[in-house]
């Protein structure tokens, strides 16, 4: 559970907006509800886009991020591009999804965190992303079975030639590693 | 001969491949050199900024240091590579604090970038460098009259705009025209395509995926063309099964635009992989 407190998180997501181009902009949401009716999924989010912007008013991030609403973000940019206060919301649905997994702050068995939780792992592994490997990944992550469903898919892929079944490698993977491990001594 | 550093992208080397080979094949046709990035990394996608806002930066910041070694100019042809790089060149042009944690983790891996490379998706290389003239020159097989509803998606014009209308984009529009086609109406053209969602939650990305390929047959097209691999994926992949849960018949054929191109140049199915599709494409060319 959470061992943030609710100020915490509310300071730590300004801080990382703040870091994107415009992101000082949150703090002047005019609860226009533009983004959330731009928003192609907003109708099965817990929270709508608008709601969020009220909700760090509030200081009340700490629900927000123990719903799915920024895990049903699918990036489209649509409410970005017609804010009319220019507030970069997509960044801060990525900037929330960051934290509920720095926190574990999340609703169990978000499916979405786990495919990019996986895709993550073997990119900072080896460089570069294969589609095998990862959907081996996230569907023992999540459920076996359902890999069986999509065995179709899979088998036409491979027939096709389009399935790689190895993993991909760049030539200098200690240098993309240092790298990364450097951000973490930053950030620890 | 205009020559820019190439950056192919994760989806390109197998499972969208068809994509790489056409747009090399189309480059070279045009006289237009694409140089692969040498040992170029996964852009990161919008999965790593989910998790890791820093290090995605620092994956793109890494094939931006390595383009700038040899070029001013990094061409993808993926919208979303194309996004993640081009929005790390904003923030690190923008933000001084991000730019300084940054240029640490490149030092770990002896590199380094001062800004030097622009991002450009290659749609906008053709249409805005290469242009009108040339391409009509290059026609051997025009598509005489061809239906064609051309699909942008999300990531190539939203979010900054700067190749296309963020909300109705129309340069591929122009370029069916050039090749012969007619473009058709098409309100969806920039609408999201579903992406990833259809492995995390089948039922929201069918219903997204449905709404296009709908606003698409109802405009009386013969196919869809785009310029993405994860839309094109999506478009192609699950029609039987968007079909069922629409309950109506939602089935046309799928292309790059590029191998539109490529067709109507008259290059041939090894240059341009038509048979890899999952739809009718074959059928619709031949
Ligand atoms: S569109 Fe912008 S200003 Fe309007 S509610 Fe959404 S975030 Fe606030
Ligand atoms: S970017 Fe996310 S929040 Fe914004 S409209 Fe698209 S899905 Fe909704």
């Amino acid at each position: 559970m959470a061992t943030i407190s609710t100020k915490e998180l509310t300071r730590e997501f300004l801080d990382g907006i703040y870091d994107h181009p415009d992101g000082e902009k949150v703090n002047q949401c005019l609860q226009c509800g533009t983004c959330t009716a731009s928003c192609p999924t907003s109708e099965v989010m817990d929270w709508s886009p608008r709601q969020i912007f009220a909700a760090v008013r509030a200081e009340m991030l700490d629900r927000v991020l123990g719903s799915n609403t920024d895990w049903y973000c699918v990036s489209c940019y649509s409410c970005t591009v017609r804010c009319p206060a220019s507030i970069p919301i997509t960044d801060v649905m990525y900037l929330l999804k960051n934290q509920g997994i720095k926190h574990n702050l999340m609703p169990r068995g978000t499916r979405g965190a786990k495919l990019s939780k996986a895709f993550c792992k073997i990119v900072s592994k080896g460089g570069r992303s294969a589609e095998f490997g990862l959907m081996m990944k996230y569907y023992f992550s999540t459920n076996p079975f359902a890999a069986l469903g999509n065995l179709g898919f899979a088998m036409k892929m491979l027939g096709k030639g389009r399935l790689s079944l190895g993993s991909e490698k760049i030539k200098d993977v200690k240098g993309l590693r240092k790298m990364l491990e450097a951000l973490e001594e930053i950030s620890a | 001969m205009k020559s820019y550093a190439y950056f192919p992208g994760c989806s390109q080397t197998k499972a969208n491949r068809a994509y790489d080979v056409s747009s090399r094949s189309v480059a070279a046709a045009l006289g237009v050199e694409l140089r692969e990035l040498d040992d170029w990394n996964c852009c990161g996608a919008s999965a790593y900024l989910s998790i890791d806002d820093n290090k995605a930066l620092a994956l793109s910041a890494r094939n931006l240091a390595l383009a700038e070694k040899t070029s001013d100019e990094l061409v993808t042809v993926c919208s979303g590579c194309y996004l993640v790089l081009h929005k790390t060149n904003k923030i690190l042009a923008g933000k001084p604090r991000v730019r300084e944690r940054i240029d640490h983790a490149l030092e770990a891996a002896d590199l380094s970038y001062h800004g030097g490379v622009k991002v450009r998706h290659f749609l906008d290389v053709l249409v805005n460098d290469i242009g009108r003239e040339r391409i009509e020159e290059a026609v051997t097989r025009p598509l005489e009259g061809l239906k064609v509803a051309a699909y942008y998606g999300c990531q190539l014009s939203r979010p900054y705009g700067e190749i296309d209308d963020p909300e109705f984009p129309v340069s591929m529009d122009f370029l069916a025209r050039w090749l012969g086609g007619e473009p058709t109406p098409f309100p969806y053209r920039a609408k999201c395509c579903g992406g990833t969602s259809m492995t995390t939650s089948p039922e929201v990305g069918a219903s997204l995926t449905g709404k296009i390929l709908d606003s698409a047959i109802s405009g009386g097209a013969d196919c869809i063309i785009t310029a993405c691999p994860l839309c094109q994926l999506t478009l192609e992949a699950y029609q039987k099964k968007v079909s069922r849960q629409m309950g109506k018949k939602l089935s046309i054929p799928v292309l790059y635009f590029t191998q539109l191109m490529g067709n109507a140049f008259g290059l041939t199915e090894k240059e341009l992989l038509l048979k890899d599709s999952l739809t009718a494409v074959p059928a619709l060319l031949s």
